[in-house]
């Protein structure tokens, strides 16, 4: 099989640059959509605001995974 | 400073340490055992982390027998402080959570959420400034710990339907449960603890060693060079970002009670 691209150098840096893309998009639309809906109803902030720390705590950990890899795999 | 050194730091040399950038990478996490200690038959080693860990334990659990050791109506200061700390952990997360039955499990919570955040701020405490969260073990420990209590409570309050309702979620279709019986039997046994646990250290592994990035980059940056301004960057980014992870500590050990709190519910009754 003909090589058609290849990636050479700090290779643990791009891919914690691709494994950041996902959890970026996800956590802007997290506090995007949570800051708009505490615009809508300012009463619902106790609620809104935990509901959404535990979201950007899930998007985040997939851009954690990614950070941690290069150096436990040293890329 | 004569000619002679300002033409050999302009090479991309440091005046005083030499050429080369001395990234900083994950070996500053390993750290050199003090001493190493025989009980029964096993090698115990003592680092930075045993003595740091056994601070934080009693800091933690001095600063609450005192609040609390003999409570007035009236509250003294140190008293009102603790009050505050455990009537943070109630409202915010036990209550807000779990609901009226989240104020038994108050303690744990608040043990764990004033244990981890005071783990964290080691990271940033001068003389100490290793989080000790960083180091696998810590995290994957409270982990387990946690893993444990919500297996048990899970097991206890639901029987069996824990694991099925888990598996079999109500109001699918059918056939959508041969995607999704093993994606959630997976989450519920290895991605949630797995994902707790690596948050709440990569976070701190992430922190500490930007700090120290940047810390050693003011040091390399310091030359009779223009770059002596890179140097004050690098300086001034490094006390905003120390700011900046002391936020992060907080956030993060909130975090971790958080969900500690959200998997309880989950244990304690079904979610629907």
């Amino acid at each position: 099989m003909s090589l058609l691209a290849e990636v050479t150098g700090s290779l643990g840096s791009i891919g914690y640059g691709l494994a950041a893309i996902g959890p970026g998009i996800g956590i802007g639309i997290i506090f995007g959509q949570g800051v708009q809906a505490i615009a809508r109803q300012p009463e619902a902030y106790g609620i809104i605001r935990q509901n959404m720390i535990l979201g950007f705590a899930l998007a985040e950990a997939l851009a954690l995974i990614g950070f941690v890899v290069p150096f436990v795999f040293g890329a | 400073m004569s000619a002679v050194d300002i033409a050999t730091s302009e090479g991309g040399c440091h005046i005083f340490s030499g050429c080369g950038f001395p990234a900083p990478s994950s070996e500053i996490f390993f750290l050199q055992p003090y001493a190493a200690l025989n009980i029964f038959g096993h090698e115990v080693l003592i680092q930075k982390t045993t003595i740091l860990v056994a601070m934080v334990s009693v800091i933690v659990a001095a600063f609450f027998l005192t609040a609390f050791r003999s409570p007035k109506l009236v509250p003294t200061k140190l008293q009102s402080l603790g009050e505050m700390a455990y009537t943070f952990v109630r409202d915010q997360i036990a209550r807000e959570v779990i609901g009226k039955a989240g104020d038994a499990f108050v303690p744990f919570l608040a043990t764990l959420f004033f244990f981890v955040w005071m783990s964290n701020l080691m990271g940033v405490i001068p003389g100490a400034q290793f989080p000790i969260m960083s180091s696998l073990a810590y995290p994957v420990g409270l982990t387990l710990i946690v893993y444990g209590t919500y297996m048990f409570l899970g097991f206890k309050h639901q029987g069996i339907n824990f694991v099925k309702d888990a598996a079999f979620p109500p109001g699918v279709p059918k056939a959508m449960y041969v995607l999704l019986t093993p994606l959630e039997l997976l989450q519920l046994f290895v991605t949630r603890p797995v994902t707790q646990s690596i948050r709440l250290f990569a976070n701190m592994f992430a922190g500490h060693l930007l700090i120290t990035t940047f810390t050693v980059a003011t040091w390399y940056l310091l030359t009779p060079t223009l770059m002596v301004l890179g140097s004050a960057t690098s300086f001034i980014v490094t006390v905003v970002l120390t700011g900046f992870e002391m936020f992060i500590q907080g956030l993060q050990a909130f975090i971790f009670t958080l969900l500690t709190a959200v998997y309880i519910s989950g244990a304690l009754h079904a979610e629907h």
